[in-house]
């Protein structure tokens, strides 16, 4: 029952954030209900973080999880589809994630968001909502339902409150242009979930889009790799990876600072959980004969991010292409499929999303005190914002992974684990951090040293501001000095991955 | 053979409608009044539908050789008088600043929904050609009814004189099957079919036939009437033709293809299969650049039943379900766009509000009214949440199960053009220029009939978009009765 509160709190708190609007509330009352609501969502996750027992020792393969907490309710039985909802260690970290990322989203738009306030909180809460589905879902069909449904309210999120970019790049171009993207791969997803279904009807006569049955179903090796694409590509849009990332800059750019922390903080990471609940469980021997491919593009992904990243000219755009870069490790862990590289992941995509949610609030909040976000126009900040730059300097390392913050654990586990398997991949990879550097730094010197373009303060960060940056600045050291926290929860979530990977006849490397 | 009342009662619906039309005609004689018309239409179908129930008892049955009852043809009359009644609803708020007699219109409305009832329940080449008629030719009049308008009357002449032609093809098709098989029953033609199918003229009968209903489904290359006919026609016309005339012909196909299943081999099915792939490309390619949200649905129209051609290619039991469910669907969606469209025009006061610059921030100004249309464009475009993606999951669920995959690749291409149209019309809604010149609903529309008729669509297409079991187990229930 509890994930059912989950799950529709957000919507909730959503529908009453869009009703007091048009009623003659105090026109802040949307904020604090949004807020409200998500801290209750964190709440919750905290709970049963607290509460659960997350330690579990895997069983054997074909095993039923050990989910913590399950629901299982019968919705469309002309298809076996139902509405199942479970949690596991896995699912749990990545709801806490969501709901604090949710929290600062809405703090980050006390200010930058003035016009429609009830709508854009409505918005903002259904995304985290639908995410919450796709992180509870195990039925194929509700995980596709909410993987859709997520993508409506981010659409709106760019196309109403976005920035017009540079160039002619109007926000509704880039809202429509990370719609066309995801729902058209989404529609791949969805006709590889049918050809499954029917591959398992064919063979026992029961329709079911339940995980658990679906992933027995013995498929023949051309079947279950065609299949298997058609969810790579879904998730590889989404993640994502290189030749199919041409809607993330943009996305990420056009969007309003709360829309692209919710984007570089959790939907981007809904791919990474879609690949290792779905994608290598239910084809493992397909994804295992998949790996060197998916690998390779990840090679490519963290090269050609950061190469992207190097020649931008917008702060927004280098976060985002930097993301593309980070996500080159997390598909190089996935696909790795060691345990050790699988918890990398994990520590890699929560840091991540620290450390890409600090940045995206500071340029939001450069933002707001000198109306561009090209970097040609800034420089010599250091000293002219008060604390803000300083707090920059800790997130531009995090990003470039220096030893004491949770992307170093992150890239080290990753890298580490997968050098027994694949040791060539790692080498090259390592080669990227290299890069990493190299942006970060350049973003660095380009906005706060150099000559400044005037002495004037431009204001130093307000408490809400503050706060904000010292919370993430918190987790960030605290992910990089205790992982264990973290590590703890998936551990049993990522043996599983791992016991499905090693069932699978791996190919000669 | 049944005896002569239970045969009658089979006819109950039909019956029903006619008498309203001979009803509302004689009120018209004696006291030319909107009001009591339209209320007299309401009453009328209402009945017809409450009649649906009384007929359920005593289905399948065959009356005459002309007529089959079936639970399918109960199914599709019930979609048919619904989309009725919710554009009758339309019209009287629509029609009631028209500047001429307005009254007849009902009666045309009746009379057609008259013949989409008979071309359902059709078994026979006789009652499908006047079936057919019957549907069409009151569609002349209420396409160019806003006459005074050079789009409305060009509209309707256009489409009289294609539709001439359709009728045209459909009569020599049939005939061409009658000299080959000397059945005019669907399924008399099964063993001439099955014996020589390779023969040219029961081909090009088939053909012929295909072609004729086609163009009345609007599909590529028969299209091009489509979008003129959509935009001239008046708002609430528009709607009856994208829900009412669809359903009934695509019933039709369904149930002559499934009666008569040779009919569709070879290189035939081969046809329809392009036919089907072009329908959905060219549909969502030609919106792609349209002005006007009319021509869009117009063009949205010829794609989605581009989508559901997949279930006739496809063939099976499962077909009869997808049909069912992708036209439910689809018929409560466009009726509630439709619906807004005809709200935001009505009354009439000129060429209907299509432009797309009149739409521009109605959220701010009709937040209720403006959701609805979001709902309705979600539900085109097939995102969860809404009915339209049960439709869409069914027809990409036949497709895979058929293996018809590159009818999967078309469906997937199509909705992903598709969204770029639907999307930004529903972004329009919600910017806050101020157009230049603005067209709005009028403030209590939510008390009208229409406004409460498209606000129970637009929950009724949430509802079943997050809960369709009560909508697939009606259909799934439904069967069609054999020859």
């Amino acid at each position: 029952m509890i994930l059912c509160w989950l799950l529709f709190v957000p919507f909730i708190g959503g529908l009453l954030c869009w009703q007091l609007e048009s009623r003659h509330a105090p026109a802040q009352a949307p904020r604090w209900i949004a807020l409200l609501t998500m801290l209750l969502v964190v709440g919750l996750a905290l709970w049963l973080w607290l509460t659960g027992d997350y330690s579990l020792a895997g069983g054997a393969v074909g095993d039923a999880p050990n989910w913590a907490h399950q629901i299982r309710l019968p919705w469309i039985d002309r298809f076996g589809i139902s509405f199942h909802l479970a949690l596991d260690g896995l699912s749990l970290i990545m709801i806490m994630l969501t709901g604090f990322l949710g929290v600062l989203a809405v703090v980050c738009s006390w200010r930058e968001i003035t016009n429609r306030i009830g709508f854009f909180h409505l918005n903002l809460l259904w995304i985290i909502g639908g995410v919450v589905g796709v992180f509870l879902a195990v039925d194929l069909f509700l995980f596709f339902f909410f993987w859709e449904m997520m993508l409506v309210p981010m659409y709106f999120l760019i196309a109403l409150w976005g920035h017009s970019g540079s160039k002619g790049n109007t926000r509704i171009g880039a809202a429509i242009k990370f719609f066309i993207y995801t729902q058209a791969s989404g529609l791949l997803m969805l006709v590889s979930i049918l050809g499954l279904v029917f591959a398992h009807y064919s063979q026992t006569g029961t329709f079911t889009f339940d995980y658990m049955v679906l992933r027995e179903t013995p498929l023949t090796g051309t079947i279950a790799y065609v299949l298997m694409l058609g969810f790579f590509i879904a998730f590889a849009v989404k993640l994502p990876v290189v030749p199919l990332h041409g809607w993330l800059p943009d996305a990420h750019a056009q969007a309003p600072t709360a829309g692209s922390v919710d984007l570089a903080g959790i939907l981007l990471k809904t791919a990474a959980y879609g690949m290792l609940r779905f994608a290598i469980p239910l084809f493992p021997e397909a994804s295992a004969q998949f790996a060197p491919v998916a690998m390779a593009l990840g090679l490519i992904g963290i090269y050609y991010g950061a190469l992207l990243a190097f020649s931008q000219t917008d702060v927004k755009r280098l976060i985002a292409c930097s993301s593309i870069s980070h996500m080159g490790f997390v598909l190089i862990g996935i696909y790795s499929g060691t345990l050790l590289a699988l918890q990398g992941v994990i520590v890699q995509m929560v840091a991540h999303a620290f450390s890409a949610a600090g940045l995206f609030i500071i340029s939001g909040q450069i933002y707001e005190r000198i109306h561009t976000r090209d970097m040609r126009q800034m420089g010599g900040l250091f000293g002219r914002m008060g604390a803000l730059p300083g707090f920059a300097l800790v997130f531009v390392m995090a990003s470039l992974g220096m030893p004491g913050t949770g992307n170093f654990i992150g890239e080290f586990l990753i890298l580490f684990g997968a050098f027994d398997t694949v040791p060539w991949v790692v080498v090259a990879a390592s080669g990227g951090l290299v890069l990493a550097a190299i942006y970060s730094l350049v973003l660095m010197h380009r906005v706060y040293w150099g000559t400044p373009k005037s002495e004037a303060s431009l204001g130093g960060l307000d408490p809400r501001e503050y706060s904000m940056m010292l919370l993430l600045l918190v987790l960030t050291l605290w992910l990089g000095l205790f992982p264990n926290t973290v590590l703890d929860i998936s551990h049993t979530a990522m043996t599983e991955v791992t016991d499905w990977f090693a069932v699978a006849p791996l190919p000669s490397r | 053979m049944t005896d002569f009342s239970t045969q009658m009662l089979a006819l109950a619906p039909l019956l029903i409608l006619c008498a309203t039309v001979v009803g509302v005609m004689l009120s018209i004689a004696v006291h030319r009044h909107h009001f009591t018309a339209a209320t007299m239409t309401v009453v009328g179908l209402n009945a017809a539908l409450l009649s649906l129930l009384g007929v359920l008892q005593i289905t399948p049955i065959q009356v005459t050789p002309l007529f089959i009852i079936d639970d399918y043809s109960l199914l599709f009359g019930a979609i048919v008088l619904v989309a009725s009644l919710a554009c009758t609803t339309l019209a009287h708020a629509y029609l009631d600043t028209l500047p001429d007699r307005r009254e007849e219109f009902y009666i045309l409305l009746l009379c057609s929904a008259g013949g989409a009832l008979a071309l359902i329940a059709s078994r026979h080449f006789a009652s499908l050609f006047i079936g057919l008629e019957l549907l069409s030719v009151p569609l002349y009049g209420m396409v160019a009814y806003a006459y005074r308008d050079r789009i409305s009357l060009e509209a309707g002449l256009k489409y009289m004189v294609l539709s001439g032609a359709a009728s045209a093809f459909l009569l020599f098709g049939m005939a061409l099957l009658y000299a080959a098989s000397g059945s005019l029953e669907y399924a008399g033609l099964v063993d001439t079919l099955a014996g020589n199918s390779g023969s040219p003229w029961l081909l090009a009968g088939v053909g012929m036939m295909v072609v004729a209903l086609a163009f009345k489904l609007s599909l590529v290359p028969f299209h091009v009437w489509t979008p003129d006919v959509y935009e001239g026609a008046p708002g609430p016309v528009s709607a009856f033709l994208a829900t009412v005339s669809k359903v009934a012909v695509f019933a039709l196909l369904l149930r002559f293809f499934t009666l008569a299943p040779p009919a569709a081999n070879g290189w035939l099915l081969t046809l329809m299969g392009v036919i089907a792939m072009a329908s959905m490309l060219v549909g969502n390619l030609l919106a792609l650049r349209q002005r006007n949200v009319k021509r869009l649905l117009g063009y949205s129209s010829i794609a989605h039943l581009g989508y559901l051609m997949t279930a006739i290619v496809a063939g099976g039991t499962f077909s009869i379900e997808t049909v069912g469910i992708y036209l439910a669907t689809y018929v409560a969606t466009t009726l509630g766009a439709f619906g807004v469209v005809t709200l935001v025009s009505s009354p009439y006061s000129g060429t209907d509000a299509g432009a797309l610059h009149h739409y521009r921030g109605l959220f701010w100004r009709r937040p209720y009214l403006a959701t609805v249309f979001t709902v309705m464009m979600l539900s085109l475009a097939g995102i969860p949440m809404t009915a339209g993606f049960l439709g869409k999951f069914y027809v990409i669920a036949i497709a895979v199960q058929s293996g018809l995959w590159w009818l999967v690749g078309g469906i997937v291409l199509g909705s992903a053009i598709g969204l770029y149209y639907y999307l930004r019309m529903m972004v329009i809604l919600f910017l806050d220029e101020p157009g230049e010149s603005r067209r709005d609903a009028v403030s209590g529309w939510g008390q009208q009939s229409g406004g409460i008729m498209v606000l129970l669509l637009a929950a009724a297409v949430i509802f079943f978009g997050i809960y369709p079991q009560p909508l697939i187990s009606l259909v799934s229930a439904t069967g069609m009765a054999g020859g």
